[in-house]
């Protein structure tokens, strides 16, 4: 969208919000939504779609969506970045504006939004879903490495750059993984897992080095370990309390408690926080990092009005930093915004689910999967007891599955 | 369109609308459509469509998956996350929805 249009609307916005109260009644109320990624555009279609009475207004910085989930296939050459990226046309139907920006500041008490440049708009309710930012400072020497160190955890670039590396690279590769919880719990493995079976088809005297700052793989760790040896036998080796706690961009070198390893390729995922909006907004509540809130509308325990979705919440119980996760909590916010904007009561009892499916090889997947029911008694949101679980090995069947999964979901949130 | 068919559907009309006017149905089949697609239209072949389906038919195969008489590679597992009565809405939801 170009930028006059968002200055346009911007001005429109700022009008609406100056209108005297007999005309200001005639006004559509506005959700405006920061974040089209699974939370957030999952939001910005649910509610246009249950209530086209509602003007929705969907902002991000990038253009184009990039999928993070099955961006790991695309470092392993099993998918390209075009199988990954999908245009926001797809929500105009649906009369949502869609513009390009970045916010830059929150003003709860005048429920307004700045971007940069000078526009700005007014809000009757506001949605983050602007998912983490990183904490490079908490491992030394990272900020003046990352010209050569990437993270590759937004996709985008990074991926881009990262599959470059790998396939330039003579000889060993370093992945790290920061103290849980952090975005995409079985990410890291699974990027193991891809980075090896390139190696086993292009480079097999590579070798795959897991340095993981946590006790045990944290999610999936059985069916992880069983395709590791049984696939990746003397390429992926895993080394569990291995926090990452030093980077040397020159040397190319890792310092953990215990010793420095180097690698021709970092790839070093740091420790997360929610993004520097929802910081901006007032809305982290818990370790300076993340955004409690409440599980029946997602509205923010600190600041009303503003609603917070996907991997920036301080997650409930067994409730994964996910996709499919923040899919699921932004169809409740949905909800509870058409309720609330039409001066009812939301739904008491909301209902989430979960499934992460991981490709171990090309083919092959294992999936893990949770359902989730409010609990008025405990006042949040629990994991109902003897559903959920994990695949019971992995299979081709589910390879399938996987990839049919991403296709919906994506046209779940954006067609 | 057939004149009795625009009858029919007429008379469905006010059935469709109560359901739409049901959140809580609604939001309980939104659950589904992260793999089953919005409205339960999925837009994968490998992956079944729920819009249009009997009720009776959508209720059953989730009883079978949450029984274990139906095998399969997730479904037993989300199945058991819902009560009967939830699965009921869902499954009286989809089946109003159209193919």
């Amino acid at each position: 969208m170009k930028r006059r249009e968002f200055l346009k609307l911007a001005g429109a916005a700022s009008l609406a919000s100056c209108a005297p109260a007999p005309q200001k009644a005639a006004v559509k109320p506005r959700v405006l939504v920061i974040g089209a990624g699974f939370g957030g555009a999952t939001c910005a279609k649910y509610v246009a779609m249950w209530d086209p009475s509602i003007h929705v207004v969907l902002v991000d910085r990038v253009r184009e969506f990039v999928s993070c989930p099955i961006s790991n296939l695309v470092l392993g050459g099993n998918r390209t970045m075009r199988d990954i990226t999908q245009s926001y046309d797809g929500l105009k139907k649906y009369g949502i504006d869609v513009l390009n920006g970045e916010a830059v500041e929150v003003d709860s008490a005048k429920k307004l939004v700045k971007f940069g440049r000078g526009s700005q708009l007014v809000y009757d309710r506001l949605v983050l879903s602007p998912a983490v930012d990183f904490l490079f400072n908490e491992i030394e020497g990272y900020e003046a490495a990352q010209q050569r160190v990437l993270h590759a955890w937004k996709a985008g670039q990074q991926t881009v750059d990262l599959r470059r590396q790998l396939e330039a690279m003579p000889d060993g590769y370093v992945l790290s993984v920061p103290v849980a919880p952090y975005r995409c719990p079985p990410g890291p493995y699974e990027r193991a897992c891809q980075v090896a079976h390139y190696f086993k088809q292009a480079k097999p005297r590579s070798k795959v080095l897991l340095l993981d700052a946590n006790p045990d793989v944290t999610s999936k760790g059985p069916l992880f370990k069983r395709a590791w040896e049984e696939l990746y036998k003397g390429i992926i080796e895993y080394r569990p309390n291995a926090k990452v706690v030093a980077v040397d961009g020159n040397a190319m070198t890792v310092r953990t408690d215990f010793d420095t390893v180097r690698g021709d390729v970092l790839n070093v995922v740091p420790p997360q926080r929610a993004a520097d909006i929802a910081l901006k907004a007032g809305v982290i509540t818990t370790n300076n990092r993340w955004c409690d809130v409440d599980w029946r509308t997602m509205e923010s325990k600190a600041v009303k009005g503003i609603h917070v979705l996907g991997d920036a919440t301080l997650s409930a119980t067994g409730m994964p930093k996910s996709g499919h996760m923040a899919n699921s909590q932004a169809k409740v916010c949905a909800a509870a915004l058409v309720e609330l904007l039409n001066g009812r009561e939301p739904n008491p009892n909301p209902v989430m689910n979960n499934t992460c499916y991981s490709f171990v090889s090309d083919k092959e997947v294992i999936h893990v999967a949770s359902v989730h029911q409010y609990d008025a008694g405990q006042n949040t949101i629990i994991p109902v007891k003897g559903a959920g679980g994990v695949s019971a090995a992995r299979s081709e069947i589910e390879g399938q599955y996987g990839w049919s999964w991403a296709r919906n979901i994506w046209a779940d949130m954006l067609g | 369109m057939h004149p009795l068919l625009i009858a029919a559907a007429l008379a469905a009309a006010p059935l469709a609308a109560v359901a739409q006017d049901s959140p809580a149905a609604r939001s309980l089949a939104a659950t589904c459509a992260s793999c089953h697609g919005t409205e339960g239209r999925s837009v994968t072949q490998e992956v079944a469509p729920l819009a249009g389906l009997p009720r009776e038919h959508i209720a059953g195969q989730m009883k079978a998956f949450r029984d274990g008489s139906r095998p399969a590679t997730v479904m037993h597992q989300i199945a058991k996350g819902y009560s009967d009565q939830q699965i009921e809405l869902v499954a009286d939801y989809f089946s109003r929805r159209p193919r």
